[in-house]
């Protein structure tokens, strides 16, 4: 398992409901099922990964963020997770909202438009970065919304999302030192990792009575 | 008691078993065939003496294992190999002919629920099947939710379409507009209405396949008509005693389908099939036969079925998201049309082998997450 999948595992407490957008071969379900006993479900938009992993026995369905989330009902999951996926999305603000209707928390990973590399990059060449994770040409490539940690701080803010924890990794996965700063882990990190939640009614009233 | 009223007195059930009944009685799996199948799964059909239409599948070590499973597989009410129908003699000894009793898949489903009643079979451990009998697939869920661990249906849609009735029609047109019909008591003439029945067979038959099927095993090729002359046929159906392979191809599907079903059969069933819609008894809400059931669903369908296309698969398996049920999705990249589910493909043995291997780890799970209930005097 990757380790940004062993960092996600880490925040689903078990026995709860969850669902894997992006679930791959199925490995975080059929850990979750199998270690944390929980009722771990799939969505998956490569044919060949949902084949894998329905004939390993894992619950998995054909489909994606953008059209499948819609179909289930408010609060079918504890946790609905969405791995790497969130910058592939064709709207990534509308997948958030599904996530949080669906389910009470959500645990979203993406890789950091912000590091310190890309930046240097763009600042140096003046062309779209190109690195191990941002690997293909800005013509072809499936990441159409690249965002930074700050950005996506900005648009949960925005929402009305409560950030329960946040990582920023670099590609290995290993948490890294500038976990208390946004501004070094927007600068540093490779991957961001969020667990939210929507705010809870007394939350949005309090926040309506400070405005 | 039918759906519509009628009854069916004595009501005959036959099936064919595979495996051993566990003492607990729960390992039980039921496989429900299409249009013109029937319960001979696993075995040499005893008309046609060829291998049961899913041996592939269904056998000692198979996806569908009957060293670990018991398997049942039962004749369709309304159909001709042993369940009642119109084939069937009534007291009179007459057969029932066109006066058998319209029949729904509901219909077929409570039969075969009567029939596990009869063997001591509370639950199913999965109910699987393809086509017509991944419509029964669906009613056993839901009629009887609480009766199935795991469904399994492939290549099917929870409705039949406006194209779907389209094409029975033309079939049963065929089979009525043969003058050996008689009006359906053509056992008081001694005929059978070969031809009628077998053009309905061979419209039927092609769209069970893909276009790009019919291409590779035919293409345009053609051979001499073995019986030009004979049959009554016209002349003009070869051209200087040549014809089209898939013409013959189809010919013999014709032919050789008559010779083991019977033609009012064919006419029940294929209405039965244009009468099903799960979602009627709920003011067309697809999801509320399926909420709170806890059923685990796997969905199977074919890129090149036109007939049951993915779309209907994808309809059935959102409405069972909105029911919160847990269901898994595959479309299985095939070339060979709706007759797919029937043919040797990998990834539909595949992912039967681990659906069923799942839901049983998932049953044992549960079983040790909740010892009071699975060891409850």
């Amino acid at each position: 398992m990757r380790l940004d999948q062993r960092l996600i595992a880490e925040m689903i407490a078990p026995g709860t409901r969850v669902l894997d957008i992006g679930s791959g071969d199925g490995t975080l379900i059929g850990h979750l099922f199998r270690t944390r006993q929980c009722d771990a479900r799939g969505i998956e938009i490569d044919m060949r990964e949902v084949t894998h992993a329905v004939a390993h026995g894992l619950p998995v369905m054909h489909g994606d963020a953008d059209q499948d989330l819609v179909h289930y009902p408010d609060d079918a999951f504890d946790y609905v997770v969405l791995q790497r996926t969130l910058q592939a999305v064709e709207k990534p603000r509308e997948v958030l909202r599904q996530m949080l209707r669906i389910g009470r928390h959500a645990i979203v990973s993406f890789p950091n438009f912000g590091h310190w590399r890309l930046r240097l990059q763009i600042l140096l060449s003046g062309r779209m970065p190109m690195n191990t994770v941002w690997h293909t040409p800005w013509y072809e490539t499936p990441n159409i919304h690249p965002c930074t940690i700050r950005d996506f701080l900005a648009l949960c803010e925005e929402e009305g999302y409560v950030i329960e924890r946040w990582l920023a990794v670099d590609e290995a996965g290993d948490r890294a030192p500038w976990r208390r700063s946004i501004r070094l882990a927007n600068l540093f990190g490779e991957q961001a990792l969020f667990l939210l939640r929507r705010k809870t009614t007394a939350e949005q009233g309090r926040a309506g009575r400070t405005r | 008691m039918l759906e519509c009223g009628a009854l069916v007195a004595p009501l005959d059930i036959a099936y064919c078993a595979y495996g051993t009944l566990s003492p607990q009685r729960d390992n039980v799996i039921l496989v429900c065939h299409a249009l013109t199948g029937d319960q001979f799964v696993a075995e040499t059909h005893p008309v046609t003496g060829k291998p049961g239409w899913w041996e592939r599948l269904v056998g000692p070590g198979r996806a569908i294992d009957t060293e670990r499973y018991y398997v049942l597989c039962v004749n369709v009410l309304g159909g001709c190999m042993g369940s009642s129908g119109p084939r069937t003699l009534r007291e009179n000894g007459e057969p029932w002919g066109t006066d058998f009793p319209p029949v729904t898949i509901k219909d077929m489903v409570r039969a075969q629920a009567r029939l596990l009643d009869h063997l001591g079979i509370a639950r199913l451990f999965a109910a699987i099947g393809g086509s017509m009998g991944g419509m029964q697939v669906l009613q056993w869920v839901a009629s009887f939710p609480e009766r199935v661990t795991a469904a399994m249906p492939i290549a099917t849609a929870p409705f039949h379409s406006a194209q779907n009735i389209a094409f029975n029609e033309v079939s049963r047109q065929a089979i009525c507009g043969d003058p050996d019909w008689h009006g359906g008591r053509y056992w008081e003439h001694g005929t059978v209405p070969a031809m009628g029945l077998a053009v309905a067979r061979m419209m039927a038959h092609i769209t069970y396949l893909s276009e790009e099927a019919l291409n590779q095993k035919f293409g345009r090729r053609t051979r001499r008509d073995p019986a030009p002359a004979q049959g009554g046929r016209a002349p003009a159906c070869s051209f200087f005693g040549e014809i089209f392979e898939v013409e013959s191809y189809l010919r013999h599907q014709g032919s050789s389908f008559v010779r083991r079903f019977d033609a009012n059969a064919y006419l029940t069933i294929s209405r039965a099939l244009d009468w099903f819609d799960l979602s009627a008894d709920y003011d067309g809400d697809l999801s509320a036969p399926f909420r709170d059931c806890e059923t685990r669903f796997c969905i199977i369908s074919f890129t090149s079925d036109w007939l049951f296309p993915t779309s209907q698969s994808r309809l059935l398996a959102r409405a069972l998201n909105r029911a919160g049920v847990n269901v898994s999705f595959v479309e299985i990249e095939s070339d060979r049309g709706h007759d797919a589910f029937l043919l040797d493909e990998p990834d539909l043995e595949r992912t039967m082998r681990g659906f069923i291997a799942g839901v049983s780890e998932h049953a044992g799970a549960s079983a040790t997450l909740r010892p009071g209930l699975s060891h409850a005097p």
